[in-house]
């Protein structure tokens, strides 16, 4: 095993993937210096401008040039750089790189990769926090990774770089820089495959990206108080792994699913209706659902802390599945502020 | 660089077999009531444009188109039963039926397909132009637009891109002078100036040249010209090819078991202007090519006849062919939805 980062994960997977295959390369704003995040620092002293390319501030265009180039034989990863920026690309990527394949009758396919992050918590404001993966699951055409944990982004790009499909890469700008330990050598993971994290008797729980943590989190605390959680990782929202979501809460009756966009219109939503008439039979309580309130997210600390589920929110969801009291003696976390 | 009689003669077959396809894709609205619904976008008056540009390729080139696009994949060979049949929506389509009128593609052929959004193309010719760029084998790619596109973000955001990486693309726009119903003047700040559309070319620095898009012989030659620019690594040109569109801008559109017609052309129907529709269809290129020819002694007037029967006898074949094509399995599509 070896000690690293989200971030690094990242780029040391992009750095794989060129040197296994010449027709990858790498474009966005900034990206020889790294990006803001530092995620493709250093590829381009390897791989050289060509394959490490700067591009101007122009989403729509760069979107459509990875398009353009993918459709013509290269496998480009495109970096926007937070998925608030996408809007300006999206015409590209719904109209487009997700209907070639179809439209052509099969002839075009689009071989891209999309990497962008979402998420709040730097206090970065209403244009640079969203977490918008809903409005992507909802393009048929596009596949849409969401990782939580390093060895899974790092397997997750490597499959999505090898896809034939366009497929958007979705970070978390808060799970960057955690320290992580990763295999030696990092496999593949295959999209539209869920992980279980935690097998617990109690409740299901499903969270994303960032409330993937907190989720373990809240499965700890729980667990001291003689409550057992399962927590699973989709990792993949588009195609989703309802059978390990579904399998699971036939064993457990109950369902949680914690995500950090906005309840309304979330994959949340989808998850629980699909979850619901697969497993209705077998719930014991009606489905939970973490998330953040229908609201801009405010760059004032008290506001955005306030606006972010987390842990404590996801413990008191899992006991209202069971019938209990919040608060109560033994959860050993907080009670979240209103 | 003068094109020798040969290929005088098949520029000439291409714009006569792009105009008898079109004109049958017309004919099927008031021939085969229902058999074409949804959109259509004719070339006519286009054709010359069309095929002067598509002379300038060699194999390896590609081109890259918007929805009017019925054109380019005939000047490239495609099969036009395939093409028509894509039109009606049958299985013997060229994209199987799930493309339509607006989404035909022929990668074989170069064709990398069409967009039905105003300018998503652009940046997509400039992407196909950097991987052929990084090929290093010296293709070139065309992008097709009209005058309309010229107004979004994409192209001018593409434009500056091509031309800062030298990217091997030519860009094409075909300003027919209307978008949809609105003259140029009334939406385009150059043209309201009295400057030809080509002067954005020069924002990003790159040759801007306008052409009489009516002349096969003169546009081969400017985007040859330019092509062989691109091809040198170069970059890119901006060529603005003045066409006069002599259909509408598209087929009426109504709820199903209402029967859809072409309409008059927007300079009539909105602007009453007959002199100047009836002056267009005066200097229409496909007789004004046929006369030079025979005026200069390339074909006689029977040759001339003869190439405009193959061609109505061929696209009498495309519209058997794709009356007889069958529709396909609707439950078929969700097996295209990912590659």
């Amino acid at each position: 095993m070896t000690r690293t980062t989200y971030a690094r994960a990242i780029g040391t997977a992009l750095a794989t993937a060129m040197r296994d295959d010449e027709r990858v390369f790498v474009l966005g704003e900034d990206v020889s210096a790294g990006g803001p995040f530092t995620i493709t620092r250093g590829l381009v002293d390897e791989f050289g401008k060509d394959r490490v390319r700067d591009t101007p501030i122009s989403e729509a265009a760069i979107c459509g040039i990875a398009i353009g180039a993918a459709q013509s034989g290269l496998r480009p990863v495109l970096e926007i750089m937070y998925i608030d920026f996408l809007t300006l690309a999206l015409d590209q990527l719904a109209n487009m790189a997700a209907k070639a394949h179809f439209m052509s009758g099969g002839q075009l396919s689009v071989p891209l990769v999309l990497r962008t992050q979402g998420g709040a918590g730097q206090r970065a404001g209403a244009q640079h926090s969203q977490s918008l993966e809903s409005w992507l699951c909802h393009v048929p055409g596009l596949k849409v990774v969401m990782p939580s944990r390093a060895v899974d982004a790092a397997g997750l790009l490597a499959s999505a770089i090898a896809d034939p499909n366009p497929v958007v890469m979705v970070e978390n700008k808060t799970l960057y820089f955690r320290s992580e330990e990763v295999p030696d050598t990092v496999e593949p993971v295959p999209l539209g495959q869920a992980a279980v994290l935690r097998t617990g008797r109690d409740v299901t729980v499903v969270a994303l990206s960032g409330l993937v943590p907190e989720a373990l989190h809240a499965a700890d605390a729980l667990a001291a108080d003689g409550i057992e959680v399962t927590v699973i990782d989709p990792r993949t929202l588009v195609p989703l792994d309802l059978d390990t979501i579904v399998a699971s809460v036939r064993r457990t009756g109950r369902l949680v699913i914690a995500h950090e966009a906005v309840r309304d219109g979330g994959i949340g939503a989808e998850i629980a209706a699909a979850t619901g008439r697969a497993a209705f039979d077998h719930l014991d309580a009606p489905i939970e659902r973490v998330a953040a309130p229908f609201e801009p997210i405010a760059v004032s600390p008290v506001a955005e802390d306030a606006y972010l589920p987390r842990a404590p929110q996801i413990r008191d969801a899992v006991l209202r599945t069971l019938g209990r009291e919040l608060n109560r003696e033994g959860c050993r976390l907080p009670r979240p502020t209103a | 660089m003068t094109l020798d009689t040969g290929h005088q003669i098949t520029m000439y077959r291409q714009m006569v077999r792009i105009r008898e396809f079109e004109e049958r894709v017309k004919r099927t609205f008031t021939d085969h009531p229902g058999v074409i619904r949804g959109h259509t976008h004719l070339a006519d008056g286009a054709e010359a444009s069309i095929v002067g540009s598509i002379a300038a390729m060699r194999p390896g080139d590609q081109a890259i188109a918007t929805y009017r696009c019925h054109g380019y994949p005939i000047a490239l060979g495609s099969d036009t039963s395939a093409l028509m049949a894509e039109i009606y929506g049958r299985v013997g389509g060229i994209c199987g039926g799930y493309g339509g009128s607006m989404h035909l593609a022929d990668i074989a052929r170069g064709f990398l397909g069409t967009s039905a959004i105003v300018a998503q193309n652009i940046p997509q010719g400039a992407g196909a132009a950097y991987a052929a760029q990084l090929r290093g084998r010296g293709d070139v790619v065309l992008t097709f637009f009209g005058d309309g596109a010229t107004k979004q973000g994409a192209f001018h955001e593409s434009l500056n891109v091509a031309a800062l990486w030298r990217l091997p693309v030519v860009f094409i726009m075909e300003n027919n002078s209307f978008s949809v119903t609105v003259r140029t003047e009334e939406e385009d700040a150059n043209a309201a100036a009295g400057e030809p559309l080509a002067t954005k070319a020069k924002a990003y620095s790159m040759p801007g040249t306008t052409i009489d898009g009516g002349d096969p012989l003169v546009v081969q030659q400017t985007v040859a010209d330019a092509v062989a620019r691109a091809r040198a690594g170069d970059g890119p040109t901006l060529i603005e090819s003045l066409v006069y569109r002599l259909s509408a801008h598209g087929n009426s559109i109504a709820p199903p078991g209402v029967p859809l017609h072409y309409p008059e052309h927007e300079a009539v129907a909105i602007y009453g202007a007959v002199e100047e529709y009836e002056a267009a269809k005066r200097g229409d290129p496909v007789p004004r090519f046929r006369a030079r020819l025979i005026e200069s002694g390339v074909l006689t007037g029977d040759q001339a006849g003869a190439i405009v029967d193959e061609a109505q006898a061929e696209m009498q074949a495309a519209v058997d062919f794709a009356l007889n094509s069958p529709l396909p399995e609707p439950a078929a599509a969700l097996n295209h939805v990912y590659a």
